[in-house]
């Protein structure tokens, strides 16, 4: 092949090389500081994550590059900016978390950027090989992420399952990318599309059943759901709100890109796998997170549950759904960033002494931080999907793909699951609201960094509730491609 | 000027509407401390919201039908989601209705709540602003967001400021609407989806929705979904379990919006959109909603004759109040509906009235046993001659405003069948019953109390509050002609639309039919009325 006609175009992957530039930076800087003074670190990366954000949102290209292996168009852009501004965010809420943990080193910054790199990659990838690449690049981040704490056993127990059952998601879903492999001939998603032909060989089903699981074990579906609960609980907290949301718009990017553009004459099929795996996926994680009592725990069946729901929009295969889940995932940026920033805050290990852990810790919270309270009373609100919130014109814009494509009973099932979930955000805004508080657990004040988070969180739930209109607008145009 | 080019010029309802919440926001930022000015800053923000809402039946033209101060704005373009108010005679009175009971509610809980009371006040105009929103929303989407939004701070009053059960009360409201809600929102994605299809136009503006109507089949599915979270909020009869709870625990003010507003919203979704949208699944599923209409006036009256607690008494009459509305709306003919929409604001003031008038006593003693109070009138005239008022409005009696929608729905049954009329007698006779004997039982007898102090007549600002309902009471009992002539115009506009919707519908459905179907008529028609 002519180089010409690889088309390399570095302003394509410029925000993965200005992301990867500053995490080298950072990974220097780091050298030369002391140890009291790693908060600088993370002062940089925020502010490097800043300018790239512009770079990244214009990042629209309509051609494949580099031979076809990189699509950097608006779809992929839309989530380059939503990991960017995750991993904003996380670094905000790590720095004081780290102090307060007694857990600051230097590499926490670089490996979070790193793993956002490695989310981009994912975005972008229209190769399999690629895809795979960015992958590994943002599970390797997080297992060593969330290991963070190396004194706590739970932090270790936790991300010595993540490895084992990561490794093991990673080797299923690069078998399952094999036979796809044998089946059509290529690794490049476009060209599978064209070689697979009626999609009646049994082993290219093996493939895409293989990779439908290798996703599934990254979005936290059903059954494929088990390492959630532990990791997000042993994890550092802010690396958890990483997981949530970054690991699994990352996931959702490639789940969505690899299924309508490499098998969409598979549709039927996949749609069918899908639909079950959603159905169970909604009912078992709210079902199952009514019981806990860790709010960590809660927020991670949670997040299984709306794992569940975003799948719908995947499965209807039709523009609004697809539309839909970049919408959804973006509100979920919010709303769970905002949610899990109040937890990182009230979190902490005083003494030896985990606090904040169990729901009972935010009995009268109300009393002591009325505006914690009422913020997070509006992140579980929306994350209920009560209008006006973010997370009503989200779960809105799922449920009316579902109806389109004449999926009532999975519509049916989402509604339910949803009035099922609120039984437990409703619990936890009771005990903040109505319950006393309990004697003797001492407060500390949000620094400016949780300040500014909060903040924006919760003007993106509000504003994403009631004037969605320019994102879903964007959204829309972003996987209009897909369906061309 | 026309009240559409009043609305050109200034947009009346959303002012209305929104006004509560901005004072609510404003009250946020008050300091804690300032408890006085906190009260005058509520009870001030919802008595000019009430004065502004005034200057609707003042400017409103009685003879047209059609919605009147529109405002129409693109919301959400790629969905057809529109923001569109505006308020026909269906829905003036309820509005007026929302807009004092929340004046009425501010009175009720001046000295009533101590804790936390900025919060307090601007739930309630929170609670005011989504209800107003509902009443006047004419875009599907945008009245579902109202309809939900609601649920909200009326959890919260219930779960922070309730009685003793509050947050199994508070939890059980929320999640029985909720859920409810839900799949009303798959009804209204569907007629979205369904007229998409067939027209090509995507929208969720109401007004257009009713022009084309949707095939029968799939009428009965949407009817369905609509009737799931209408009839939970109403509450119609299995679906009712959530209303005494939420009521016995709510704080006074809490119980009477509940009461006045909040239950007025299911009745009133089905008279604006179950109608006009679902009229053949409409008429088909009439039998069954008036057998559980009625069933619910029977049961709900039987019930509340076993109750002890006075709260839960009137809480449980609610149910069979409801009962009247629905069963005026599925009859079918006008003076049916007449007597529904009547009978929604009759209920707003005369049960509210009982709740405010139980508050006010429970504030004095804290119990609200039925044993625990006898001979009240000799030591309470005043408070004792306002309950009887009230007590004879809710049962219906002549020259209050209780009989002038009672007899209206009467009509409507005894059009329909002379079975229903019966029941409804019965019902009626039933209602005596329980609010004679509350009254005997609480009232009369000699006097003895056991409480703390000696027991005060009601002070100067609670004689006003129930003075002020009165006066309403006595109004509409004894002149209610201006209050049923604003509906007229837009009750026969919507009787017309329902005919010809049914007709084309069941047209599509089956060309064979289709002239047996012209000649039928949903409505009892109106002698001499040339219609």
């Amino acid at each position: 092949m002519e180089l010409s006609a690889l088309n390399i175009n570095l302003f394509s992957v410029m925000p993965e090389i200005l992301t990867t530039g500053l995490a080298i930076i950072v990974l220097i800087v780091d050298f030369f500081l002391g140890r009291k003074a790693k908060p600088a670190l993370g002062y940089l990366s925020i502010i490097g994550l800043l300018i790239i954000l512009p770079v990244a949102a214009m990042t629209a290209e309509t051609a494949p590059s580099f031979g076809g292996t990189v699509m950097s168009d608006g779809f992929s852009a839309y989530f380059n900016v939503i990991f960017l501004i995750a991993a904003i965010f996380t670094i905000l809420i790590s720095m004081d978390y780290l102090e307060k943990t007694g857990i600051e080193r230097g590499e926490y910054y670089h490996i979070i950027l790193f793993a956002t790199v490695g989310m981009m990659v994912m975005a972008s990838a229209n190769d399999f090989i690629n895809l795979y690449v960015g992958l590994e690049l943002m599970a390797l981040s997080f297992y060593i992420l969330v290991a963070f704490r190396v004194e706590s056993s739970r932090s270790v127990e936790g991300a010595l399952k993540y490895f084992v059952l990561g490794a093991l998601s990673s080797g299923i879903l690069l078998y399952g990318i094999a036979f796809a492999y044998g089946a059509s001939g290529s690794t490049n998603l476009g060209e599978m599309a064209a070689g697979l032909g009626s999609g009646q060989d049994p082993f290219l089903v093996l493939g895409f059943i293989l990779i439908i699981v290798g996703f599934g074990f990254k979005v936290a579906v059903f059954p494929f759901h088990v390492w959630t609960p532990d990791v997000y609980e042993g994890a550092p907290t802010p690396v958890t709100a990483l997981l949530s949301i970054g690991s699994k718009a990352a996931a959702f990017a490639a789940f969505l890109r690899v299924f309508t553009v490499a098998f969409p004459a598979l549709q039927p099929q996949w749609s069918e796998v899908l639909w079950l795996l959603s159905a169970a996926t909604m009912i078992f994680g709210s079902v199952v997170a009514i019981a806990q009592k860790n709010i960590v725990r809660m927020l991670a069946y949670s997040s299984i549950a709306h794992a569940g729901i975003i799948l719908i929009g995947l499965l209807v295969y039709n523009d609004i759904g697809m539309a839909g889940v970049v919408y959804y995932l973006l509100v979920y940026l919010f709303m769970n960033m905002g949610a899990f920033a109040v937890v990182t805050h009230l979190r902490g290990d005083a003494g030896g002494v985990m606090k904040g852990e169990n729901i009972s810790d935010y009995s009268g919270l109300v009393s002591k931080r009325p505006a914690l309270a009422f913020l997070m009373a509006l992140f579980l609100i929306s994350l209920a999907g009560i209008p006006p919130t973010g997370g009503f014109a989200a779960k809105f814009f799922i449920l009316s793909a579902a109806i389109n494509a004449k999926y009532y009973w999975l519509a049916s099932i989402g509604v339910v699951s949803t009035a099922i979930s609120l039984f437990f955000y409703a619990r936890v805004i009771f005990y903040m609201f109505v319950r006393e508080p309990e004697a003797g657990v001492e407060q500390p004040g949000t620094g400016a960094c949780y300040n500014v988070v909060l903040f924006c969180t919760a003007a993106g739930t509000i504003f994403l509730g009631i004037y969605p209109t320019p994102f879903i607008d964007l959204a829309i145009k972003a996987v209009k491609p897909f369906f061309m | 000027m026309t009240p559409n080019e009043v609305a050109a010029a200034w947009p009346v309802l959303s002012i209305i509407t929104f006004l509560p919440a901005a004072g609510a926001i404003f009250i946020l930022f008050l300091n804690r401390e300032d408890t006085e000015l906190i009260r005058w800053i509520g009870l001030g923000v919802s008595l000019f919201v009430f004065l502004l809402s005034l200057y609707l039946p003042l400017t409103f033209d009685a003879s047209n039908p059609a919605l009147q101060w529109v405002e129409k704005g693109v919301w959400i373009k790629s969905f057809g989601i529109q923001y569109y108010m505006g308020v026909d005679g269906i829905s003036l009175l309820l509005v007026l209705l929302t807009t004092f009971i929340t004046v009425i509610c501010m009175l009720a809980s001046w000295s009533d709540i101590t804790d936390r009371l900025r919060a307090y006040m601007a739930l309630f105009l929170f609670t005011e602003t989504c209800s107003l929103g509902v009443f006047m929303a004419q875009d599907l989407f945008l009245f579902y967001v109202f309809w939900e939004a609601v649920l909200v701070p009326m959890v919260f009053i219930i779960g922070i400021w309730g009685g003793k059960r509050k947050l199994y009360s508070a939890i059980k409201f929320f999640l029985f609407t909720f859920v409810g809600s839900l799949f009303m929102l798959l009804g209204v994605l569907a007629v979205y989806y369904y007229h998409g299809d067939v027209t090509g136009l995507y929208t969720f503006d109401s007004t257009i929705l009713a022009l084309t109507p949707i095939a029968p089949e799939v009428q009965y599915w949407v009817f369905i979904a609509f009737f799931l979270g209408f009839a939970v909020k109403v509450p119609m009869f299995p679906f009712h379990t959530w209303l005494p709870d939420a009521h016995t625990d709510a704080p006074t003010a809490g119980s009477i919006v509940l009461a006045s507003v909040l239950l007025k919203l299911g009745t009133y979704a089905f008279v604006r959109f179950s109608l006009p949208l679902l009229p053949n699944a409409s008429v088909r599923l009439a039998p069954f909603m008036i057998g559980i209409s009625l069933f619910a006036i029977i049961y709900g009256a039987l019930v509340t004759i076993a109750q002890k607690d006075i709260k839960r008494l009137i809480a449980y009459s609610s149910v069979s109040h409801m009962g009247f509305v629905m069963l005026g709306i599925f009859v079918f003919n006008i003076e049916g509906l007449k007597g529904s929409i009547m009978q929604m604001i009759n209920h707003g003031i005369s049960t509210g009235a009982l709740f405010l008038l139980m508050g006010m006593i429970y504030e004095r003693t804290h119990t609200r046993m039925i044993g625990d109070y006898t001979g009240l009138f000799k030591q309470m005239p005043v408070y004792g001659v306002a309950f009887l008022v009230v007590a004879l409005s809710s049962m219906g009696m002549p020259s209050t405003n209780g009989f002038i929608g009672e007899i209206f729905v009467l009509i409507g049954a005894f059009k329909a069948s002379w079975l229903f009329a019966v029941v409804v007698a019965v019902g009626i006779l039933l209602g005596a019953v329980y609010l004679l004997w509350l009254f005997q039982r609480v009232f009369l007898g000699t006097y003895s109390y056991t409480g703390r102090g000696t027991l005060q007549d009601l002070n100067f600002r609670e004689t006003v509050t129930a003075l002020s309902l009165m006066g309403l009471i006595f109004w509409i009992g004894l002149y209610p002609r201006p209050f049923l002539h604003v509906m007229d115009a837009s009750l026969n506009r919507l009787v017309n639309q329902v005919e010809e919707n049914y007709r084309q519908a069941g047209m599509r459905q089956n060309a064979s039919k289709a002239t047996a179907m012209a000649s039928r008529t949903v409505f009892t028609p109106v002698k001499g009325s040339g219609r």
